[in-house]
């Protein structure tokens, strides 16, 4: 089954940008949040987390904080 | 074990530069790296680099990868050396993973941020505490934040914010803000940027994230309640992976006009080494100049 991938991110974070494109690569679907812009989402990021790094990204529950290519490979099974 | 001609440590401007030199001069040579583009991907607004008048960090590592991938360059990226040893006339470069060797090296690893070693620094990295203003910035909107250090990184940080933040407190610790005379007129003019001065912050605090710090100003401490810290007092080199060559008291390490280290076969180019200038375009002309200097001295060799 296909994960759900949510990908906490903001505009001008370098990180995100390479996390996102690295899925995209990858053909992985996701949904993307500007917590820059959507106060909610940040709450939501930080209550998920702990803490305010981004991108943090959630599969399914599982929580990586930065751009951990090498995690994101092994939760997603790539 | 196969020995590379070359191996250059860090892909930023003066990784990425060396790489497309040593790929025309078809050496036989990979690149490792944590990321490609190091610090340039963190600046926001370029003006100075040729050829663009006007071009974002994150734009302009995309042009850089765009070239270097027009040449079939292995890089090895995501990896993170851990130490470069001798190895009788050769290197051994070592990752968490594997193991290298080769001839001669270009060490461009660039700096990263200095932190401020005060108590609360740890515990709240990334839960208040950052080091990236470009990424971070964002994410304080309506909210109270200080900037540490007055230099032109900080007053970035302060102008980027002042489009975003409540309310900044901009702390220096000398007597006087060291940014450009221009940014600081520009800054002074911002009626929610509080300036402090001849003033040190001592303690970080909170309870799951930042609420405040502790600062010494004449002696006395004072409270600031706030929700963010941003950490802009410098940068160190990271030149830690060797101990071989010669580094100055800054510990960047010493290169010649040939991008020559203290060590034979090994190279150092960029923000890394004793340079003057720490640019953009500065650091890929040294990544030119050490990949020639590499080829040369594998030709006499
Ligand atoms: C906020 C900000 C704004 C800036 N604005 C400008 C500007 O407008 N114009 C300008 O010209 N310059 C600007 N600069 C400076 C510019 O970014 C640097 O001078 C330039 O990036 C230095 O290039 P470099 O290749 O030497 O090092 P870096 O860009 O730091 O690259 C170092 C590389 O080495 C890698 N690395 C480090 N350690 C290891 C290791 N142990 N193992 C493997 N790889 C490693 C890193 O991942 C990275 O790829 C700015 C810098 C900052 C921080």
């Amino acid at each position: 089954m296909e994960k759900k991938v949510i990908v906490y991110s903001t505009k001008t974070c370098p990180y995100c940008k390479l996390a996102k494109e690295f899925l995209k690569n990858n053909n992985i679907e996701f949904i993307d949040y500007d917590v820059g812009e959507d106060r909610e989402k940040l709450e939501e990021m930080i209550k998920k987390s702990g803490q305010m790094g981004v991108p943090t990204i959630d599969i399914d529950g599982e929580i990586i904080v930065g751009f951990d290519k090498e995690r994101l490979k092994q939760v997603l099974g790539i | 074990m196969k020995l590379y001609e070359l191996i250059i440590i860090g892909a930023g401007p003066a990784g990425l530069t060396a790489g497309i030199y040593a790929a025309r001069k078809k050496m036989d040579f990979i690149i490792i790296t944590e990321d490609i583009g190091g610090m340039t991907k963190y600046s926001w607004d370029i003006e100075n680099y040729l050829g663009y008048q006007f071009i974002t960090g994150p734009e302009l590592v995309e042009k850089f990868r765009e070239h270097i991938n027009e040449f079939n360059v292995e890089i090895r990226e995501g990896q993170k050396v851990i130490e470069v040893l001798k190895d009788e006339e050769n290197f051994k470069i070592s990752t968490k993973t594997d193991t290298y060797f080769t001839k001669t090296i270009i060490i461009a690893t660039g700096r990263r941020p200095k932190e401020l070693n005060v108590k609360g620094e740890k515990e709240f990295r990334n839960k208040g505490i950052t080091y990236c203003a470009t990424c971070d910035a964002p994410l304080f909107r309506d909210k109270i934040v200080g900037v540490i250090g007055g230099g032109n990184s900080g007053l970035d940080a302060v102008l980027q914010l002042s489009r975003i933040a409540k309310k900044i407190y901009l702390i220096e610790i000398k007597d006087h803000l060291t940014g450009d005379f221009f940014v600081i007129n520009k800054i002074k003019k911002i009626d929610k940027v509080e300036i402090f001065t001849n003033t040190k912050v001592v303690e970080i605090y909170g309870d799951k994230f930042v609420q405040g710090i502790k600062i010494i100003k004449n002696n006395e401490i004072i409270e600031l309640k706030v929700d963010g810290l941003f950490v802009e007092i410098g940068s160190i080199p990271n030149s830690e992976i060797i101990d071989f060559v010669e580094k100055n008291q800054y510990n960047e390490i010493i290169v010649d006009c040939k991008n020559r280290t203290s060590h034979k076969g090994v190279f150092a180019a960029g923000d890394v080494t004793n340079v003057f200038a720490k640019q953009i375009i500065v650091a890929c002309g040294e990544g030119a100049k050490a990949a020639i200097s590499s080829f040369e001295y594998l030709k006499y060799l």
